[in-house]
């Protein structure tokens, strides 16, 4: 079991402070999401954990051991920190086979994690003439090399398209399915939901919330329910003697709050109403992101 | 899924394995070898290939001085360029593309990365360099003798030295590339660094004060580069040491960039 701990973390570049104390833990057998707006020291704190950047104060340790300790760096943590860094004059399989001998693991894993991931039939092309897409898949071959108990990605899904999302969120969910940590970052809270098991935010290099992500969700994520019926008049009286607060919609729909889409499809059966549709508004989720960080975005637009 | 078979801790000898695999999979490292032997080569065949007339026309003492060894082997001025953009850029490249991150995530003691880097590049350097000199010195006697011009082979006084230190000189040039390369991170603010050191600073060696001198003795393309002559020059009467001199100015660079290589954020 290899968990990766910090402890009252700081980065200082001269007199500004863009990593601020930050303590958390990343667990085996689970995804830990890592969410804050941008510049708001994501990055740094993946720098310093993977040994790039000294740390003004503070510690880092994975499975109990600073980075630059660990025997074979490569079979313990496995990070994509920029997918862009790779050299595009070398092909995907030589990129990847110096990596390998670079830890003294065997020539086989270059081929198994290049048919891991998908690049089999691009092994022998120069990396430079890869999609950033397939730049994705090349650096998570990478850190699948040792084969790690920890797993670091900064950004995976950024710029990717629908299918290549969905791909390494399935990944990142097996590879903690498998026993792994997972540390991923991102500032799109939607991503997080559909992704992590541990909610870690961050603000102006702050923590601010270190939560599980159903707690996260329970405390803020139960916003809304959508409701369709031919009905609504006399189904919105029904929900609110139930308990619910209900108001109206566009389009003749209603807008339930405090009652779950369980509830409210199990009340509609109940009394014989027919629903047309039934949705939970996970838009709320942005909302309770953006209020938690509301004060620690670092580059704000002026609404129009 | 297993965990594979691996050793319980990387050797000195993985890294520079996976070093190499690095340098022998660019492309670039193949053309600026062949640059480098093309454009080197070709220096020595247009300078020889005045070199009758020269002989010719030259006074008696200039014939005394004749030197057809240190002729053959001028065309170090360039080759040493050369071989110190490859230097460069065993460096260099990987900050240009972000890949520096990704090498010392995988080789976190930086040390042991830059070690394995100067290693492969000098390994380079000295075969490359002792090819070129050798191969230079034969196409350039072949060229002195079919003009009828006195000329050297390798079994005569001197000329393996200057061969062999000639080889040795470009390697310690490629070496000091690889320190400004990493002292520097960028391949324009190196290479500039070092046409400055073997082409500005000789050039201008005139204009400085006295106390410096004693670096003109020790300066590539100066005091450094009588190694390659067999008829003594009466400035530099004991090559080596100018040789040594340099490689001590070498090593004094290198040891600054494992400092700062070890220091700094990537």
């Amino acid at each position: 079991m290899t968990t990766i701990e910090l402890r009252g973390l700081t980065k200082r570049y001269g007199p500004d402070t863009v990593v601020d104390d930050v303590s958390f833990t990343v667990g085996p057998g689970q995804v830990t999401g890592f969410l804050g707006p941008n510049g708001a020291g994501k990055s740094t704190t993946m720098k310093m954990i993977m040994g790039l950047a000294a740390p003004t104060h503070g510690s880092v340790t994975i499975g109990g051991r600073r980075y630059r300790d660990l025997p074979v760096p490569l079979t313990t943590v496995g990070a994509l920190l920029d997918a862009g860094a790779v050299h595009g004059g070398r092909t995907a399989r030589d990129h990847l086979l110096a990596l390998a001998l670079s830890n003294g693991l065997p020539r086989c894993r270059v081929d198994e994690v290049l048919a891991r991931t998908g690049l089999g039939g691009v092994a022998g092309k120069r990396a430079g003439g890869f999609s950033l897409g397939m730049r994705q898949r090349l650096g998570i071959a990478a850190t699948l090399l040792g084969d790690p108990q920890a797993l670091i990605f900064d950004e995976p899904v950024n710029g990717l398209d629908p299918e290549g999302i969905r791909w390494i969120r399935d990944l990142m969910r097996s590879l903690a399915r498998e026993g792994r940590s997972v540390l991923v970052s991102s500032h799109l809270m939607s991503e997080m939901a559909q992704s992590a098991d541990h909610l870690v935010v961050i603000g102006r290099g702050r923590v601010i919330a270190d939560t599980g992500m159903s707690e996260f969700l329970r405390a803020n994520g139960e916003g809304t329910v959508l409701v369709r019926t031919r009905e609504p008049g006399a189904f919105a009286l029904r929900l609110t003697a139930a308990g619910a607060a209900v108001r109206e919609g566009l389009e003749s729909s209603l807008v339930v709050s405090g009652m779950s889409s369980d509830d409210i499809g199990a009340l509609a059966a109940f009394h014989g109403v027919a629903l047309s549709e039934l949705t939970p508004q996970r838009a709320s989720l942005e909302d309770a992101f953006m209020d938690l960080t509301r004060d620690s975005v670092q580059y704000q637009g002026v609404a129009a | 899924m297993s965990a594979p078979a691996t050793a319980p801790t990387v050797r000195f000898a993985d890294t520079l394995h996976a070093e190499w695999v690095k340098l022998r999979s660019l492309r670039s490292t193949w053309s600026t070898l062949a640059c480098l032997f093309g454009v080197g080569l070709g220096v020595t065949a247009l300078a020889m290939s005045s070199a009758g007339t020269d002989y010719a026309e030259a006074t008696a003492a200039d014939r005394a001085a004749w030197d057809p060894t240190n002729l053959s082997l001028t065309t170090y001025i360039v080759a040493q360029l050369i071989i110190g953009v490859l230097g460069i850029l065993i460096v260099t490249s990987e900050y240009a593309t972000g890949l520096m991150q990704t090498s010392l995530m995988a080789t976190p003691r930086r040390s042991r990365l830059l070690a394995a880097k100067v290693t492969v590049a000098a390994a380079v350097a000295v075969v490359a360099g002792q090819l070129l000199m050798l191969m230079s010195f034969l196409l350039g006697q072949a060229m002195l003798s079919a003009q009828d011009v006195p000329s050297a082979s390798l079994g005569d006084p001197g000329v393996l030295a200057a061969v062999g230190g000639g080889g040795l000189y470009l390697t310690a040039i490629a070496l000091l590339a690889a320190g400004l390369g990493t002292i520097m991170r960028a391949t324009a603010g190196a290479l500039a660094t070092l046409v400055g050191i073997v082409f500005l600073v000789p050039a201008l060696a005139g204009l400085f004060p006295s106390w410096l001198q004693g670096l003109v003795d020790v300066w590539p393309t100066r005091g450094a580069a009588a190694v390659f002559a067999t008829v003594p020059d009466p400035e530099f009467p004991h090559p080596w040491l100018n040789l040594g001199g340099m490689c001590l100015g070498v090593v004094a660079v290198l040891v600054a960039a494992f400092v700062v290589f070890r220091r700094r954020d990537v």
